[in-house]
């Protein structure tokens, strides 16, 4: 891949933007369209694009396998222990209106929590996928 | 009108991108044309006003679905190795389905219709009360992450299993030739 230099320019140029588009869906998805299933694939796309441009072994030393496979497990479990803490503070499972003083604070809180938790998940279960297909 | 006159082109281009896909024997045209018809489904999605499901299908079904259908294209090769056969009974099978489904279509009320079950059970009470009791501009998100954080819940664990899936099926070291698994790998 030492050849594409135009495709490497692009791709450094590119991928910052890309990611910062992601936290921009991510934390956007509350007043317009998006949220953390659109905001991790594109968050994953960024990392599977310096896999393609620079190589997988390359993206391997950037993000360990273990980590993305931790992180993807960790997503799930924040989403979960959102739920559970509402239930610990006197609610139901998912109700995220005793999260906070105020209702509609605490609404806001769980969703911002339970869309990081989907968005931890989605890209790093995109970029394992990534990793099982790609063999070098 | 306008809308209507779009609908009907992006309906064609549907059908010509599935007709492209059927017939291209090369896997690589025809990845690259299942990324396009999933672009032209994005677009109708626009034109239904469903703007987060248009996103979703743009990320995903053109993005990483055609991503991973090249990941395993350079696995498996390029070129589609099976003869292309009609098959007869294939064939009647596809007609009765289709002229059923057809017929079927006849019962389904009309497009934008607010009498339906769909539109009278819960959907008033999430327009009228999620400003007050969310308080997120975007009711898509209310509904999907508060309302019906179950589903989602569920949908994120369905992620997480399939990745875990692939894992046990692809991402395990090959066995070396001494029989044991190679742990650098994946």
């Amino acid at each position: 891949m030492e050849h594409h230099l135009v495709l490497r320019v692009v791709a450094r140029l590119l991928i910052p933007l890309i990611m910062l588009f992601a936290l921009y869906v991510q934390f956007h998805g509350d007043y317009g369209p998006g949220g953390g299933f659109q905001a991790g694939v594109i968050f994953a796309a960024a990392f599977i694009l310096y896999g393609i441009i620079y190589g997988v072994d390359s993206l391997r030393e950037v993000v360990h396998p273990g980590v993305v496979r931790s992180l993807a497990a960790f997503g799930v479990l924040l989403y979960a222990g959102v739920g559970v803490t509402g239930m610990l503070m006197g609610g139901e499972f998912l109700n995220y209106s005793v999260l906070s003083t105020d209702p509609v604070a605490g609404q806001h809180l769980g969703i911002l929590l339970i869309e990081a938790g989907v968005g931890i998940t989605v890209a790093s279960t995109m970029i394992i996928l990534f990793y099982a297909f790609a063999r070098p | 009108m306008t809308v209507t006159i779009i609908n009907i082109i992006l309906l064609c281009l549907l059908v010509i991108a599935a007709t492209a896909v059927n017939q291209q024997r090369n896997l690589f045209a025809a990845t690259m044309l299942t990324g396009i018809y999933s672009l032209i489904s994005a677009s109708l999605f626009v034109c239904l006003d469903a703007v987060d499901v248009a996103f979703t299908e743009a990320a995903v079904g053109a993005g990483i679905a055609t991503i991973l259908f090249l990941g395993t294209l350079a696995l498996t090769g390029f070129e589609e190795k099976t003869e292309v056969k009609i098959s007869v009974p294939g064939l009647i099978i596809v007609l009765i389905t289709g002229g059923l489904l057809m017929y079927g279509i006849q019962d389904i009320p009309e497009f934008g219709n607010p009498d339906t079950p769909v539109q009278t059970y819960l959907a008033g009470k999430y327009i009228g009360e999620s400003a007050t009791e969310i308080g997120v501009p975007n009711l898509v998100t209310s509904v999907l992450a508060s309302y019906r954080g179950y589903d989602t819940f569920g949908e994120t664990t369905v992620i997480f299993t399939a990745g875990i899936g692939i894992l046990m099926l692809l991402g395990r070291g090959r066995k070396n030739k001494k029989g044991l698994l190679d742990e650098d790998e994946v």
